[in-house]
């Protein structure tokens, strides 16, 4: 069975997925609008900045975040001013590095699922005397939830799954940054072969129904993105 | 001053659209004219769906815009019918009424009955919009524009997207509108036969600009309008149903400086209707005529002179009192007959289409 430690790895996962998902709600949605309805020439530029993550190593991920959380970089200068230390090798750290590496498997299908719904249904709104903020949620919200549904699904497997940016930004402390993932390599390391096995068995099952899960409910219009490093 | 006046200039790649028109505060009052010619735009412009640099808009005395200052379209008054099905996929059909109905603040409680009472949709209610047929849905968002309690009505093309029967089905429903409702109604069409039917007042729209603006008989009346209606020009006479000759099946109908005699379509004596009298049914004869089989014939003066689309045709306007009809006569025909403004004719109306 499952060891305590490997509990602590895997809730700690689940913690960290979970969080960043809700971040990654909050930042996403109105990005993926902003980028379905713009047509400011700049909006091009934005995108490939979300789109990095998906072809980046995580290791130049993870040191971009180093140094620019670290105590001499600009996001560290300014936890610190604001009197929360630095982040990394912390949960949070490992927070937001998780929000920027899986920021395009929240913005892409969000953003697809606002195009796909068109400019009429927002003018029928508007015409129906709705403010813009009230057509977004009483109509774009709503016919984009499948959208919203496939983009926290993928936003927490591949945050479940992240390991060379947990690596790089929070190291490999036990119920701080020691996630399943680095577990497993722990293990593997060790020549522990069985409870290796025992731990990437559970993640491999989790990912498959997840994605089958997914499929099911949706099976034609789910389109995954292509997965970096 | 028009109850409705309505400037706007837009330029757009390929296409510009420069009005300034005055519109009637009442009844039915079409868009017409052929395809790109920006009857749309212009639609999308008066709703604030389009925001043209330069326009003025003001509708009974409130300024809805004035140069680039122009309320959003949330906040103008009135309601809006798409062309294509444009029900909220997400909402049931009671949904989508009230969704406009619960954000307005002119909407009366009892004005979502009403609207569901019109169009007769009380046993859709509780349907998915995609259970619908397209005439229902089309009914249905007619309903959800009246539910919000509109100062204005606008139409834009509600059925140009159904096949015919349900253009047949739906018609009805929009005559009941023109009829019980005292807002004015914009009704974008491309079909000479809807605007002939529904159409109090008609604005011709050709290129971005409006060629033509008056009442619908008058204007339909015009020999010089600048867009070809080809086998669809024709006049418009308001009439009611006077007397049923029973024996016969024919009804005649009265319009103010004559008679027509029509089969019998069980319509009451008294029945206000629509005639529409198409140049191509009319024939003029010169002096005595002879036997003929047309029972419709009847006396006028040749007022005015125009030409068809074809050199070999020509459109000779008559007045019949104050009323005018249309005649398609070959040029040869009307050579050999000594057609001349000032001369005394017989117009013979080969068939007459009535409308209700």
């Amino acid at each position: 069975m499952l060891t305590a430690a490997d509990l602590e790895a895997l809730s700690l996962t689940v913690r960290l997925a979970t969080t960043a998902t809700l971040i990654l709600f909050l930042l996403g949605t109105p990005l993926a609008w902003w980028l379905a309805r713009s047509r400011a020439w700049w909006k091009q530029p934005i995108r490939a900045v979300v789109a990095l993550p998906l072809v980046l190593p995580p290791s130049v991920i993870g040191f971009y975040l180093l140094v620019a959380l670290g105590p001499h970089g600009p996001g560290g200068r300014l936890t610190e001013a604001l009197g929360l230390g630095t982040l990394p090798f912390t949960f949070w750290g490992l927070v937001v590095a998780s929000v920027i590496y899986s920021l395009p498997f929240m913005v892409q299908p969000l953003q697809g699922a606002f195009e796909a719904i068109g400019e009429w249904p927002l003018e029928v709104a508007a015409t129906l005397r709705a403010s813009p903020l009230d057509r977004f949620f009483s109509v774009a919200v709503p016919l984009a939830r499948p959208g919203f549904v496939t983009a926290g699904i993928l936003s927490f497997a591949h945050t479940v799954g992240e390991f060379g940016v947990v690596l790089m930004i929070g190291g490999n402390i036990p119920g701080v940054s020691r996630v399943a993932s680095v577990q497993i390599y722990d293990y593997v390391e060790a020549a522990e072969y069985a409870n290796a096995h025992r731990l990437a068995a559970a993640l491999l099952l989790f990912s498959f129904l997840v994605l089958l899960a997914m499929y099911l409910w949706r099976p034609h219009t789910v389109t995954t993105p292509g997965k970096g490093g | 001053m028009p109850d409705i006046a309505a400037a706007f200039r837009l330029d757009r790649p390929g296409f510009c659209l420069d009005v300034d028109l005055g519109l009637p505060g009442r009844g039915v009052s079409a868009l017409f004219g052929p395809s790109g010619s920006g009857k749309t735009t212009l639609l999308r412009c008066i709703a604030g769906l389009e925001r043209p640099p330069r326009g003025r808009l003001v509708f009974k005395g409130e300024i809805w815009q004035n140069g680039t200052n122009g309320l959003p379209p949330h906040r103008r008054p009135l309601g809006y019918v798409f062309q294509e099905a444009s029900l909220f996929p997400h909402l049931t059909v009671l949904g989508n009424l009230r969704y406009g109905q619960k954000r307005s603040a002119e909407a009366r409680p009892e004005g979502l009955e009403q609207a569901i009472e019109l169009l007769a949709i009380g046993h859709l209610l509780t349907r998915q919009p995609a259970t619908l047929s397209g005439g229902e849905r089309q009914r249905v968002a007619i309903a959800r524009a009246l539910a919000v309690g509109p100062r204005m009505l606008l139409m834009d093309e509600p059925l140009a997207a159904l096949d015919l029967p349900r253009k047949r089905e739906i018609l009805p429903y929009l005559e009941r509108l023109r009829d019980q409702l005292d807002i004015p109604i914009l009704y974008v069409s491309h079909a000479p036969d809807e605007v002939a039917r529904l159409a109090d007042h008609i604005v011709v729209l050709d290129a971005g600009r409006v060629v033509a603006s008056g009442p619908l008989s008058e204007t339909l009346a015009r020999l010089d309008l600048p867009i070809r209606l080809g086998e669809d020009i024709g006049v418009v006479l308001e009439a009611t149903v006077g007397a049923i000759d029973a024996e016969w099946r024919l009804a005649r109908v009265d319009f103010v400086d004559g008679g027509l005699w029509t089969r019998d379509r069980g319509l009451p004596a008294g029945q206000r209707v629509r005639l529409r009298v198409l140049a191509r049914d009319v024939s003029l004869a010169v002096g005595e005529t002879g036997n003929s089989s047309i029972q419709n014939s009847l006396d006028g003066v040749v007022d005015s002179l125009g030409d068809d689309e074809h050199p070999g045709l020509l459109l000779v306007r008559v007045a019949i009192g104050k009323s005018y009809l249309i005649a398609r006569l070959t040029r040869r025909s009307a050579a050999q007959l000594g057609i001349a403004v000032g001369q005394p004719v017989k117009a013979q109306i080969k068939s007459v289409a009535l409308m209700e």
